[in-house]
């Protein structure tokens, strides 16, 4: 009893400090919110009005230096299943270059410099494919919590494993056509996926807490779309050739270009 | 009134230890309360030499022992009674201490009183904060077993082929399947698919509820999965008597569940 009176006086005694402190600070901080309310109004009612507020944007490629590595073919004979659903036989995704040396599949992210930290996630799904034995798209981004429908197209079953470090792992059968759904709490760039059961099939996941990221397309390029203005560290991640980052400042309503390069 | 001060700073620092250092944690298993601060006693007498002072796995005689003894700070844990990737109920952890894990060096501590075991499970849960941040998933439900049949043994065979039980545990359930040889843990270590042939003392639990519940929950940290959208409960039960038609040894088990209800 005596514990827990103790206790609580020490945690009280504490917010008694942080009230004053807050206090002190309210009257800083309601001419803040003040300037904030308006500006969003503005935003609602004339549409990023104020051109301090603009968002900006950040367009760029990622390229692959060098000669581009082969992909190698898959053999899928163990699973006869997986064979047959395949046109064009299967070849290995772990670095693909496109057109122009475009590299696709890499994430491209903001890692530091965002001064709001609180994003509820979408509520449309992000959906995972299963399809002729591989995973579409072989590089998913999410949000922390946003829903994850994971689809099997295929005929055959698949063992959906995650692995991931910072998230709860976990590993589901999915027959044809059956729904499953998951989620990722938190922030993990990016969680390996497995299926046991067809030891060729890797993807990954990249679970984001906020909203400024991007999957390279076919041709290595990509957007991050309405960004605050500020000045961030963008993050580009490939699932083996690594991370490079770039520092770059950028004003309301600006679109600038950004671009990386990876080697073997 | 200065010896009260005193007293009341001195729990102070006690409380605050106590609620940072995670050692107020308790289990329950039924009536049974387990005390963390105890079982950490017990834990650095019997468990620390394989699991390791911070529970990580990486006790002294961990390198000589395959499977590697489980990382506590992963809060994965292979025998549960809830869905995959959810942790597990406190009775599931004691269960485990209780009966160990076949085929690993992990023995059977039903020497330990119960109330010792219990408050293993409370130390146990401390080397993760999942479990003050998380709650466990729901218990699986285990619905009566149907008398085993010729066939149902079938029906189970057809599900074992076509939920590709056979790509690690092979096509006659020697464990030989086309992925086996591919397979690891969740820490890249190499791991092999059960031998159904060999017998029936499966990691977690030797009874067919415990495998229908192995085929809802998956082994997790391990390539077994879940299969609790893949199957009807009717299907689990199939499996499992197809499993059992596998032990070349072993009596139908239907025929000894009959003789032992008349």
């Amino acid at each position: 009893m005596e514990m827990a009176a103790g206790f609580n006086g020490i945690v009280l005694g504490d917010f008694e400090d942080k009230k004053q402190a807050f206090m002190k600070l309210k009257y800083a901080l309601i001419p803040a919110c003040v300037v904030v309310a308006l500006s969003l109004s503005g935003r609602v009612t004339a549409g990023w009005a104020s051109p301090a507020d603009a968002p900006a944007a950040l367009k760029g490629t990622v390229k692959f230096e060098g000669t581009a590595p082969k992909p190698s073919r898959i053999d899928m004979s163990a699973d006869p299943l997986c064979a047959k659903a395949r046109q064009t036989p299967a070849t290995t995704e772990d670095i693909v270059v496109g057109g122009n040396g475009g590299l696709t599949n890499v994430v491209v992210y903001v890692s530091d410099g965002l001064t709001s930290h609180s994003f509820p996630p979408p509520e449309q799904p992000a959906t995972l494919e299963q399809k002729g034995c591989q995973y579409r798209p072989h590089v998913l981004a999410l949000r922390a919590n946003q829903k994850l429908e994971v689809v099997n197209s295929d005929e055959t079953t698949h063992n959906i494993h995650p692995i991931p470090n910072n998230n709860r792992e976990w590993n589901m059968s999915q027959p044809h056509g059956v729904p499953l759904e998951q989620s990722f709490a938190r922030e993990e760039i990016a969680i390996p996926v497995k299926c046991n059961v067809h030891p060729w099939m890797r993807g990954y996941i990249a679970v984001f807490k906020h909203p400024y990221f991007a999957v390279t397309d076919k041709e290595g390029s990509f957007e991050l779309k309405d960004l605050p203005p500020g000045t961030y560290t963008i993050t580009a991640w490939q699932e083996k050739l690594g991370t490079k980052t770039q520092k770059l400042s950028i004003g309301a309503g600006e679109t600038k270009t950004l671009d990386f390069a990876f080697k073997q | 009134m200065r010896m009260k001060i005193t007293l009341a700073s001195c729990a102070v620092v006690v409380s605050l230890l106590w609620s940072v250092t995670g050692l107020a944690q308790e289990s329950h298993i039924g009536n049974l309360v387990g005390h963390a601060n105890r079982g950490k006693a017990l834990y650095q007498r019997y468990c620390i030499f394989c699991h390791g002072e911070y529970g990580d796995g990486t006790g002294e005689s961990a390198p000589y022992l395959d499977p590697k003894p489980r990382d506590f700070t992963k809060a994965v844990f292979k025998c549960r009674s809830t869905p995959s990737g959810s942790l597990p109920l406190d009775s599931d952890l004691y269960a485990t201490i209780s009966r160990g894990v076949h085929a690993s060096g992990m023995p059977s501590w039903k020497p330990l009183l119960r109330q010792e075991r219990a408050d293993l499970v409370a130390y146990v849960k401390t080397f993760s904060s999942a479990f003050q941040e998380e709650k466990p998933g729901e218990s699986v439900s285990i619905p009566p077993e149907p008398l085993s049949s010729p066939e149902s043994i079938k029906r189970g065979g057809e599900l074992f082929q076509s939920l590709n039980c056979w790509s690690c545990h092979g096509k006659d359930g020697r464990g030989h399947g086309p992925s086996a040889a591919t397979l690891t843990d969740s820490k890249g270590y190499p791991i092999t698919p059960f031998d159904f042939t060999t017998g029936s003392r499966f990691k977690c639990g030797d009874s067919d509820p415990e495998m229908f519940r192995d085929l809802v929950t998956g082994l997790d940290g391990t390539p077994m999965p879940s299969f609790a959208n893949a199957m009807t409960p009717d299907q689990r039960w199939d499996v499992v008597h197809y499993i059992r038609s596998l032990h070349v040894s072993r009596k139908p088990r239907g025929m000894k569940i009959q003789s032992e209800g008349q």
